[in-house]
């Protein structure tokens, strides 16, 4: 039995192309495909009816901890931990405080989305069907390809071929999952 | 309703003066493609080590040897070997602090606040800004964490970082110091994480070259940072999320470590610090000997490489610009404090600026006058700021009159404050010297490793701004 390949995979010379291809998978209904391009094509999310990124929901979190991890050891090593009078102001005060807060707020939002930049890419990810294409290196350097999944629903060899050829890609080929 | 009029209304004026459609200089010259971008920026790694690299390391190694020698005596002596004495306990330690903390501004700056604000041009540079920014926040950190003599017990019993001392007291979290420490330490960790981020696509693609050269090795290492980076769109939507985020993030960061910095002198009561006017003097400060000192690096990198079509007169220009601004911001700063000191009318404060113009340091006062408020002044004429030549002279000058900078502010305000009892003149000692001479060549050898193993442009970021990737312009 032949081994059930990853999906299809075609190659387009430019940006634009692979722009208008994009819409026309779009409104053809797949859901599981992709675009791999060597640069951020302006706009190509919304041709591909990809959501806006959450990273920012991780880097939000990420600063709110920061901001009050750092207030709470103030709080905690002034106020509760070793309380000591120094130049007669107050055990903990929020506005002296307000510098390392912000600094340490700052560090963890930035740590913050660049976990969550990993976890919502599924990063680190050594391994992975394009990966392994040799495409790949056209890919970041000059040339952009469509991959569509054969777990899709609607795909089907036949069809999902031509639809790929139709629009402009070149050099349709199964990917070897 | 009165919308679409108006729009009618805008349209048919527009239609009968037709203004001036101003063509914006092109990011890349000579209409490279892609392909020849790539090419151009990996061939640099991944071809022969130049015999000028190994020269230039060689010499960086050794002037590197002299701070690692200056800094294995003073740990093994004691903080004696640095000219420190009463009353000027603060000297050249935090003098070289302030000078390369302010010098990592410029990368922040060229990387978020230039992000933000849709300035494209930053594209090709920013790579080797941030570079500059991490490798002058090493060096930086090397002064504070070093000037605590033990230092292994910088950590541990709470010299630096929070911890209980053996008495189980806390650090006091209103002391500058403290807050220094928490800027400095994200200042570093939050540069290494947007250069990373930056990196991640442009380390795939060179993963993928040595692959196919059959590099295994190069490969597997370039490989393993790249994360298994594939360029799906899927990725570049958060990858540019969370780019967009950590400009947001760096750009506050910008402003706050170097007014914290600020705040080690203005929170003080010492006569030429305690002044309002320090964050965003120090701010503006930071950002011009930054620039400066990209001007300084970029200038012999485009040479040597012939990076002429992606870093073009253009981007020097635009730096040039910046340099021009900031350093007469600077100027004004300089002018400032001497009205605010006489309309404050307090004669100490009165008394340190005259003392700092026509007192005992009045030399290094001049230095950093000329430097630093003269010298930008030629950026003003187009024909200086083409001639690449004079811009690097410049810019030297520049990066030595911000040296001043922060002597004058630190050693006079010191030398001269309240009680003439207690007045000194302080003069460095050699390991003081030699120590700050070697952080040269730190930064040195960390920015040439940087040249050799890493892509110096961002691939991806400059094709994303050249004409074939707009896919709505006339090229699609």
């Amino acid at each position: 039995m032949a081994a059930q390949p990853y999906g299809l995979i075609a190659t387009f010379e430019s940006a634009s192309g692979v722009y208008h291809a994009a819409e026309t998978v779009r409104d053809a209904g797949f859901k599981h495909w992709d675009c791999i391009t060597p640069f951020p094509v302006h706009g190509l999310d919304r041709a591909m009816g990809v959501k806006r990124s959450v990273v920012p929901r991780f880097a939000l979190a990420g600063g709110v901890l920061g901001f009050s991890s750092a207030m709470g050891l103030a709080f905690f090593t002034g106020a509760v931990d070793y309380k000591i009078i120094v130049g007669g102001k107050p055990f903990f005060s929020p506005i002296p405080t307000t510098p390392i807060a912000v600094e340490l707020g700052i560090l963890c939002a930035a740590i913050g989305t660049v976990l969550g930049f990993f976890f919502m890419c599924g990063f680190p990810m050594h391994y992975h069907p394009v990966l392994k294409s040799d495409r790949i290196v056209p890919a970041l350097d000059d040339k952009f390809l469509i991959v569509i999944e054969a777990r899709d629903p609607k795909f089907n060899l036949a069809q999902t071929k031509a639809l790929l050829e139709k629009i402009g890609g070149q050099d349709v080929k199964e990917l070897e999952a | 309703m009165s919308q679409v009029q108006t729009s009618v209304a805008t349209q048919a004026i527009l239609d009968e003066v037709k203004p001036a459609v101003l063509p914006r200089p092109v990011l890349v010259e000579n209409n490279r493609s892609h392909a020849w971008i790539t090419d151009k920026v990996c061939g640099v790694i991944e071809g022969k080590t130049p015999l000028w690299w190994w020269i230039c390391f060689a010499v960086a190694s050794a002037v590197a040897s002299c701070s690692v020698i200056g800094f294995a005596y003073l740990v093994s002596t004691g903080v004696g070997v640095w000219g420190h004495a009463n009353p000027v306990n603060w000297a050249w330690d935090i003098i070289n602090f302030v000078f390369w903390v302010g010098i990592a501004h410029a990368g922040t700056l060229i990387s978020a606040i230039l992000c933000l604000a849709r300035q494209n041009w930053r594209t090709s540079i920013n790579r080797t800004a941030e570079a500059m920014t991490i490798f002058s926040v090493a060096c930086a950190g090397l002064f504070p964490a070093l000037h605590v003599g033990r230092v292994w017990l910088a950590v541990l019993p709470g010299y630096l970082f929070p911890a209980p001392n053996a008495n189980g007291i806390w650090p006091n979290f209103r002391s500058a110091l403290e807050w220094d420490v928490f800027a400095v330490s994200t200042y570093g960790s939050v540069s290494v994480l947007f250069w990373y981020v930056g990196l991640i696509p442009d380390l795939g693609t060179l993963r993928d070259r040595f692959f196919k050269r059959g590099d295994k090795i190069r490969s597997a290492i370039y490989g393993f940072f790249a994360m298994g980076w594939r360029g799906s769109n899927r990725h570049w939507v958060n990858h540019e999320m969370a780019y967009l985020l950590l400009a947001g993030i760096s750009t506050l960061m910008v402003v706050s470590v170097c007014t914290i910095v600020s705040f080690d002198f203005a929170t003080s009561l010492i006569p030429g610090w305690h002044t309002t006017i320090f964050p965003p003097y120090f701010v503006s400060g930071a950002i011009y000997s930054g620039f400066a000192m990209v001007l300084t690096l970029l200038l012999p990198m485009r040479a040597i490489f012939k990076f002429e079509d992606l870093i073009t007169a253009y981007h020097i220009d635009c730096l040039c610009k910046i340099t021009l601004v900031m350093g007469t911001l600077v100027g004004y700063a300089y002018l400032m404090e001497f009205v605010i000191a006489w309309y404050g009318a307090n004669p100490n404060e009165g008394f340190t600026f005259v003392n700092r113009t026509f007192g005992l340091y009045s030399w290094a006062y001049w230095i950093m006058f000329t430097c630093n408020v003269v010298t930008p002044q030629f950026l003003w004429f187009k024909k200086v700021r083409a001639n690449f030549a004079w811009v690097f002279i410049l810019t030297i000058f520049i990066n030595i009159g911000m040296w001043f900078e922060r002597f004058v502010i630190i050693v006079t305000s010191l030398a001269r404050d309240f009680l003439p009892s207690s007045w000194g003149y302080y003069s460095p000692s050699i390991v003081e010297i030699l120590t700050f001479f070697g952080t040269f060549g730190v930064f040195s050898v960390l920015f040439l490793l940087f040249i050799r193993l890493l892509p110096i442009i961002p691939m991806a970021e400059v094709k994303s701004v050249t004409p074939q990737a707009d896919v709505h312009g006339k090229h699609s």
